[in-house]
């Protein structure tokens, strides 16, 4: 039996070697402009 | 560090440093309770084991403790924060890559809670002319180095006031970015009332994303936001956004709203807008000083907090009816999202994203335009203060003590620096309601991620 269900990879350690190109775009252009949340955020190498 | 909560049916285990999530049962996450903050790989936990088989069968409870210990092994369950080195050796070294352009500081709308001023910016009501706006582009190209991806949002007071002035910009950023290799994006943020046809047509021409300004209802738009002489907008504006919203193929678009003491059962509100058809939504706290009527305070955050559950179980209902739509505060890709270095610093205001004002001034957000405090430039003669770059550049999750033990940190990345300025005069001091708020939309968005996954829903 097993007690856990993993939805995702540890996605924020990989992240690092990805680096930063800074070619994101800047979270409050899009429909914040307070609330900050980045998370929902593209990552322009990965949409490629 | 691990954040564990229990929401909508679910036992939900977030590893922060990972960004690994778990959905557990419930001998998984008493046994989580009885470890505790942190796990040593070394420790005895034979006493833990033996009380939970007091409760549950010990073949259970010893099958959990081996699979968390699984997942420790692979880096997804207590891992360390590896991160705060590369927090110390934070020497980024920014450019500019994004412009909210003011427009117009002016405004055909007299919204109550206006953090503008109604447009004005504690300034005097005044239009962009094209040449400083030509100059604003010339200034982003030249402070942008490398970077290709440069984003220009067209902002007020109400930028269609000044339409003209946003085509030509437009036109010369398109030119410019063809002969200095730059891929211009840009935004426009309107209230609606001056959309026409002949906006429609250019906007969907030529921007990526375009933001309408509404709040909800009919009862809750028109109470906040109305026209000079009174008369609400609602009426006049919805039927608009319908059309420019179905014209996007309901895609690069948000239909925008603020709540406020005054309608702290926003989740009505946001319903309605799906009601009305609309697929992309955005619903914000209001930001104001606790001497406002409409402020939100501190005896305000539980209703809050319980609406965004209720919000988030509506949004799952709606997505079990085969009728989704989004909530830019829900939208959380597990699996992708931006880099961690990105995550630690957050909007890049004052660094990457600066405002600049009709006359050309240069400000670290639209938030800061008018404090005099954080002028840092103009556009105009090319002056940009290094010292005011360097303050917000430094600041990152790292730099704020109250992030230290915030689960929500890479999700947030530390919150708005004006909000923090405004409420504690120190850009690293995080506004405590937002981050109350915030933590409850990471949590639901996170859940709903999870339900989404387990019941194969869009």
């Amino acid at each position: 039996m097993t007690h856990v269900k993993t939805l995702n990879k540890a996605v924020l350690k990989d992240s690092v070697k990805r680096g930063a190109c800074g070619e994101c775009q800047t979270s409050c252009q899009s429909a914040c402009k307070t609330s900050c949340t980045v998370a929902n955020q593209k990552c322009e190498q990965l949409k490629k | 560090m691990i954040h564990k909560y229990k929401l909508m049916g679910l036992d939900i285990v977030l590893d922060v440093y990972s960004g690994a999530v778990h959905i557990v049962d419930d001998i998984f996450y008493d046994l989580l309770d009885k470890i505790g903050e942190s796990f040593d790989k070394d420790a005895d936990y034979s006493g833990i084991i033996a009380e939970l088989s007091q409760k549950y069968p010990e073949s259970d409870v010893k099958g959990s403790f081996n699979e968390l210990k699984k997942l420790v092994d692979d880096g997804q369950l207590y891992t360390d924060d590896f991160y705060a080195e590369i927090a110390a050796k934070w020497n980024k070294k920014s450019v500019v890559k994004a412009l909210c352009l003011h427009i117009a500081h002016d405004c055909n709308l007299r919204c109550k809670y206006c953090f503008a001023g109604t447009g004005e910016y504690q300034g005097h009501r005044g239009m962009m002319s094209a040449e400083v706006g030509k100059a604003a582009i010339d200034f982003v190209i030249k402070n942008s180095g490398t970077r290709r991806n440069i984003e220009i949002d067209y902002f007020g007071g109400e930028p269609l006031m000044n339409f003209g002035v946003v085509k030509e910009i437009t036109e010369y950023a398109k030119e410019q970015g063809e002969e200095h290799n730059k891929n211009f994006r840009f935004t426009l943020t309107t209230n609606g009332i001056l959309l026409n046809d002949e906006v429609k047509a250019y906007v969907n021409e030529n921007m990526s994303n375009i933001v309408l300004s509404l709040d909800g209802t009919k009862e809750t738009n028109d109470r906040m936001r109305y026209r000079v002489d009174g008369s609400g907008t609602y009426d006049a504006i919805v039927p608009k956004f319908i059309d420019i919203a179905e014209s996007r193929n309901q895609d690069n678009y948000y239909v925008r709203g603020t709540f406020t003491a005054e309608n702290l059962h926003f989740a009505d509100d946001v319903m309605h807008m799906a009601d009305l058809g609309f697929l992309q939504t955005s619903v914000e706290p209001v930001v104001a000083p606790e001497t406002e009527s409409y402020a939100l305070k501190e005896e305000h955050i539980d209703t809050v907090l319980a609406e965004y559950e209720k919000l988030a179980k509506l949004y799952i209902d709606r997505r079990r009816e085969g009728k989704p739509f989004n909530f830019f505060h829900f939208m959380i890709d597990l699996d992708q999202g931006p880099c961690v270095v990105k995550r630690l610093s957050g909007c890049g205001a004052g660094h990457e994203y600066i405002a600049v004002t009709p006359e050309g001034d240069i400000y670290p957000c639209h938030q800061f335009v008018g404090n005099k405090d954080f002028k840092m430039g103009s556009v105009m003669t090319g002056e940009f203060d290094e010292e005011i770059k360097s303050t917000f550049e430094k600041s990152n999750i790292y730099t704020k003590p109250e992030c230290s033990n915030c689960f929500a940190k890479f999700y947030c990345s530390g919150g708005c620096a004006a909000n923090a300025y405004n409420f504690n005069k120190d850009i690293n001091e995080p506004y405590k309601l937002a981050c109350e708020f915030e933590r409850k939309r990471v949590e639901c968005a996170i859940a709903i991620e999870a339900i989404k996954a387990m019941e194969g829903l869009e």
